[in-house]
């Protein structure tokens, strides 16, 4: 019944997981802890990520911002969260922890700056 | 020529650097500079805007900015002397730095102690031996990030990785998600080269296909790359006749290793390690010329930044007791001796009488179970149970009560059960 295979990624062993449903729950096979089965169940129902990426920022001592979500989100939602992002535009200075975007495309994790960045100094040459 | 005295000189300001200057000031030290060629602060961690990082020093997962923000942070806040856009450009044996900037030209710095943290280089096309043309398109994965990450450039649409490193993984995601289409990642190795975590997350996650005992054979393409062929090898990673194909791309990308970066450490008459190719190390991570400390990639190639950040403390602690004059100019050693299973041991020699010290090492191949011994003249000094090694995963340990005038041998033996 739709079964699928994750290789388990909570510690190095590597176990690989068969998770599958059978009669409205989700069963977990070739775990060898407590953790795996709770991984083996987050990634067959609801898989969530960090999201990483970069924004546009103007005046900065970089063109790129390096921003990070506050926690994880929902797999599926990642390329609308970036979609939504890739539509932003920033200027420094930005301080390390400020949120770029609030709550996400509803994921009710917000987007923050993952580093400071001043102002670049007038043309040098 | 400018001239300058401080009580510690810190060159590189990336993880290692960083956290060598704090910790000197920490320690004691008054006048701590710390000298950078990039025009901010650190490193490598600037284009790592993945996380993962931090999970031993601050019990959360970090991008490698946040990471590096947190030591910017307290760098700037605790007198310690800056000085960007500053390359370093010899270092002598008697502690003297030769660097040069823009705004100050040319500076001689005099050090009651050096630390070295230079970092690491990438391997690239010259050292792997790929023939063909030399179209533009063939990058480092770290060139590659740099541009993606930091400038914001996209460094070509199709793109083929040849190595399994970390960094080769991360990109290989980094890409995929900002369009750029991954065609496979080729290891001429049997097994993979990075954490099988990175494998599950960066190639699984995308479809992006990892094969094994292949490898880029020659690049094609006049003004720009157009394909690569790639092969199968032998045991002796030799390619074998009749398996070459041909994969069209226009980015080939290479995560084939990193090699400490070592040059200024020749300079001053360091001796170097064949195998880690870093500095010969003791345990408060001073090299062979007292009075020159190194931490950091420059040292060995770690590979989680915790443990970078750890070196730089040691060899900070190791600087300011060697200008307060609590360190012998002309230590006694014990060397420290791989054993079974080791691939190499960081640092590589202890000081006569030294109360223990923090020991880093790789083992040679994957060991499920298996059990780490530390042992001085027929007396074990320590024993402890470990599971699930590989070769990516260096092994970070205390060794706990006094060396004595015995080599210190460390093995790993793996348990096997019924």
């Amino acid at each position: 019944m739709n079964e699928k295979q994750f290789v388990c990624i909570v510690c190095p062993s590597g176990c690989r997981l068969t998770v599958w449903e059978e009669n409205g729950e989700v069963k977990v096979e070739g775990n060898g802890c407590k953790r795996g089965l709770a991984h083996g169940i987050g990634e067959y129902t609801n898989p969530m990520r960090m999201l990483t990426t970069t924004v546009a920022i103007r005046g900065g001592t970089q063109p790129r911002l390096p921003v990070i979500s506050s926690g994880e989100i929902p797999k599926e939602k990642l390329s609308e969260c970036l979609a939504a992002l890739y539509g932003l535009r920033f200027d420094a200075p930005v301080k390390c922890g400020d949120v770029i975007c609030e709550n996400i495309c509803g994921t009710g994790a917000d987007v923050v700056a993952s580093r400071s960045m001043g102002r670049a100094a007038s043309k040098e040459e | 020529m400018k001239r300058v005295s401080v009580d510690v000189a810190v060159v590189g300001a990336g993880p290692a650097g960083l956290a060598a200057a704090l910790e000197a000031r920490r320690s004691g030290a008054k006048r701590v500079l710390l000298i950078e060629r990039d025009a901010e602060l650190g490193g490598i961690l600037q284009q790592c805007i993945h996380d993962g990082f931090g999970l031993h020093r601050f019990g959360r997962r970090m991008s490698g900015n946040q990471y590096a923000q947190a030591f910017i942070d307290e760098v700037e806040a605790s007198g310690v002397e800056v000085r960007l856009g500053t390359m370093a450009l010899e270092v002598t044996g008697a502690r003297v730095i030769y660097a040069c900037s823009k705004s100050e030209g040319m500076l001689e710095i005099e050090a009651g102690a050096v630390i070295l943290a230079m970092g690491c280089r990438e391997r690239t096309a010259n050292q792997v031996l790929i023939c063909g043309d030399r179209p533009a398109g063939v990058l480092t994965a770290g060139a590659v990030q740099r541009y993606v990450n930091m400038e914001g450039y996209l460094p070509g649409s199709r793109a083929v990785i040849l190595g399994s490193g970390d960094i080769g993984l991360i990109m290989a995601r980094r890409m995929t998600l900002e369009g750029i289409e991954v065609k496979a990642v080729y290891e001429v190795m049997p097994a993979p080269g990075g954490l099988t975590r990175n494998i599950v997350q960066c190639l699984d996650e995308f479809n992006i296909p990892l094969h094994l005992s292949t490898t880029v054979t020659r690049v094609n393409g006049r003004k720009r790359v157009e394909s690569v062929a790639v092969a199968r090898v032998d045991k002796n990673l030799k390619p074998i006749p009749g398996t070459e194909e041909t994969v069209g791309c226009d980015l080939l990308v290479l995560a084939v290793g990193l090699i400490p970066e070592n040059e200024l450490s020749r300079g001053a008459g360091v001796a170097l390690d064949p195998r880690t190719k870093g500095p010969v190390l003791d345990d408060v991570f001073m090299t062979s010329v007292p009075g020159v400390f190194a931490c950091g990639n420059v040292a060995v190639v770690f590979d989680l930044v915790d443990y970078v950040s750890q070196s730089g403390e040691i060899a900070a602690r190791g600087a300011v007791d060697f200008i307060a004059g609590g360190l012998c100019r002309q230590p006694q050693y014990v060397p420290v001796e791989a054993g079974e299973n080791v691939n190499f041991v960081v640092p590589q020699r202890l000081r006569h009488g030294c109360a223990g010290a923090r020991l880093f090492l790789r083992v040679k191949k994957p060991l499920r179970e298996a059990v780490l011994t530390c042992e001085s003249g027929g007396r074990m000094l320590m024993q402890k149970s470990l599971r699930h090694l590989a070769p990516p995963e260096m092994i970070a340990f205390d060794l706990a009560g006094r060396i004595g005038d015995a080599p210190v041998a460390v093995s790993i033996r793996e348990v096997t059960r019924e």
